[in-house]
């Protein structure tokens, strides 16, 4: 098995052309980003906005717990299989969002209340404390929202290929079709290390956008970013 | 000036944190909000920068209401210091101090050069400039927290319990720091702590507060700790109430005696009469220690033969640390040096008692002297 997975991965015909390993991996890519891009795109000023006034922080614990307990595949292949086409796309945009929003959310809210009082002591706009002090102070934990949301996008996108979008799920289903569960296996595991990649790309992010005196602190008082949850 | 007119706060729930209260903090002195806790002292401080606002009543700072002022552009006139200085963990410690400049508007390298001015007053070594916050000790991110509120050079300064969080050899040097920054700056200094002794050292005048928001007694130390308004008060105040008020009392007319002495290195032929203590001297006459009465020295005299001393008193002091240094010393007598830490004389625990009694009685003493 082991011999035959290797061999279908060192095949160079496996990756080239249309149906090619690149291609996919590339449209696989792109979905993912596009997605957590989406839902990062209204997650983090909804989680901002909710850090910092502590309006609504009912609304995150409960419908973060809520779509914790949806089937998250079976929600995704719903939506994929009701809406067809690229519009299949916007379940990946609903799975990424919670992560997200919880990831802000926490972020804000565990910047050090001393911090955020001087701040407003000082004379600091609510607008200029959300910017100057609580975004800079969230970012270790906001993008630990991120990283979660695109490892479980990574992991669900193989849906896309139901609807005839590709990306590496194709090579999955197709294998499956065809009884060739080297290829099964292969697609398999260019999906996680997709994931992997992307992951370490991100963790790089991470560490360009957290100013340094944050880092610092976090490496000091052992308050570092909780945990990722762990997938399916 | 800071002024509470009437100020009563209640919240919705019904608990009353202030009751009406009318407190004047007069220009340029530190004015102490003291109390357990519960007693109502933060609010009334965070009613100055309306951080809180109070039901009734009114705030005056310089004679303006404060609801007049839209609370940001009030605040940044007013330096504001809290518990573990609550600096910001992604800012350099110079940028945390450059902070309000630049809200005012100042340029980033004007803000920065006002922002190392202030670290190079409140004592912070320039190396610790570019470190971050998380980098520094408890004493000295409170440091920085001082200057960052000072930035912007405001009249009025609000200090929430600054120095609580740091052990108390530390709290000590920072509390001399600001008494020495305030003889430079000469601010208007609300203060707030639960720590009487911390009060009264710091404190032109100190307000008692009592659980619930009542003001028990309003007055300078020595008068709070000569004279406590009711019970509430002198438990507060504590115990030692009458020998902690010798710090307020002058040492006028204390006059050091002599004693005899040696230096260090000085062999067993050199020491004069054993049948006394005698003072034990460095090569600068800076005391080391104390000799028992009839103790054998054997070859030269070294530092571990002594027996360590008691506090030093500095002459002129007040009266509190010319009594501490005869009780603390083995010999019973309090070594009194300059400021240079030189040996001047020695001062008994009965000196100072007497000048008590002779200010007590000024005739009867006078009577006696002649």
């Amino acid at each position: 098995m082991i011999t035959d997975i290797a061999a279908w991965l060192l095949d160079p015909a496996n990756w080239t052309g249309e149906e090619g390993v690149l291609r996919q991996a590339w449209l696989h890519l792109l979905y993912c980003v596009f997605a957590v891009c989406a839902a990062a795109l209204v997650a983090v000023p909804l989680g901002l906005y909710i850090g910092h006034t502590g309006r609504g922080s009912v609304f995150v614990v409960g419908f973060g717990n809520a779509m914790r307990a949806l089937p998250t595949l079976g929600l995704v292949t719903g939506i994929a299989v009701l809406f067809r086409g690229s519009v299949a796309l916007a379940a990946l945009v609903v799975l990424a969002f919670p992560a997200v929003l919880s990831g802000t959310y926490a972020g804000v809210r565990a910047v050090p209340s001393q911090a955020v009082d001087a701040a407003k002591g000082m004379g600091m706009t609510s607008k200029q404390r959300l910017w100057q002090v609580e975004l800079p102070n969230a970012l270790t934990l906001l993008m630990g929202g991120v990283r979660n949301a695109m490892l479980q996008v990574m992991a669900t996108t193989a849906v896309a290929a139901y609807v005839g979008l590709g990306g590496l799920g194709q090579l999955l289903i197709e294998g499956q079709t065809i009884g060739r569960y080297d290829q099964m296996a292969s697609a398999a595991i260019l999906i996680a290390l997709l994931a992997v990649l992307v992951d370490l790309a991100l963790a790089g992010l991470t560490w360009l956008l957290v100013p340094r005196g944050v880092t610092l602190t976090a490496a000091n008082t052992g308050a570092r970013p909780r945990g990722r949850r762990k997938q399916r | 000036m800071i002024e509470f007119r009437s100020v009563r706060k209640q919240y919705d729930d019904g608990t009353v944190a202030v009751q009406e209260l009318s407190l004047t903090v007069p220009v340029g002195t530190i004015t102490v909000l003291v109390g357990p806790s519960g007693c109502g002292k933060t609010t009334l401080l965070r009613m100055v920068n309306r951080m809180i606002e109070p039901s009734s009543g009114a705030v005056l700072v310089d004679g303006d209401d404060v609801r007049d002022s839209e609370p940001a552009g009030l605040r940044r006139g007013i330096g504001y210091v809290i518990q573990q200085a609550g600096l910001f963990p992604h800012r350099t410690v110079r940028d945390n101090v450059a902070t309000v400049p630049r809200l005012f508007g100042h340029s980033r390298r004007d803000a920065r050069r006002r922002a190392e001015g202030l670290l190079e007053r409140v004592g912070l070594p320039a190396e610790l400039r570019k470190r971050y916050p998380v980098q520094l000790s408890g004493g000295q991110q409170q440091r920085v927290g001082v200057a960052r509120a000072l930035a912007a050079d405001p009249p009025v300064l609000l200090m929430d319990e600054p120095f609580s969080a740091v052990d108390p050899v530390v709290r000590e040097g920072l509390q001399d720091e600001l008494l020495r920054l305030q003889g430079e700056l000469g601010k208007t200094v609300l203060f707030v702590t639960h720590d009487i002794d911390e009060a009264v050292k710091l404190g032109e005048n100190v307000a008692v507060l009592r659980q619930g928001g009542y003001l028990a007694q309003y007055a300078p130390p020595e008068q709070l700790l000569a004279e406590p308004a009711d019970d509430f008060v002198t438990s507060f105040v504590g115990r030692d109430r009458g020998y902690r008020r010798l710090s307020f009392v002058a040492s006028d007319g204390l006059v050091p005696g002599s004693v005899d002495t040696v230096r260090i290195g000085d062999t067993s032929a050199d020491v004069p009469s054993r049948a006394e203590w005698v003072l034990v001297l460095d090569p600068h006459d800076r005391p080391r220690g104390w000799l028992p009465p009839g103790a054998p020295i054997h070859g030269q005299l070294t530092e571990d033969q002594l027996i360590a001393g008691g506090s030093l008193y500095t002459s002129g002091a007040p009266l509190r640390g010319a009594l501490d240094a005869a009780l603390s010393a083995p010999s019973g007598l309090g070594v009194v040096v300059d400021e240079d830490g030189v040996h001047l004389g020695v001062v008994t625990a009965r000196q100072v008692l007497d000048i008590l009694e002779s200010r007590r009685h000024p005739a009867v003493a006078e009577g006696a002297t002649q």
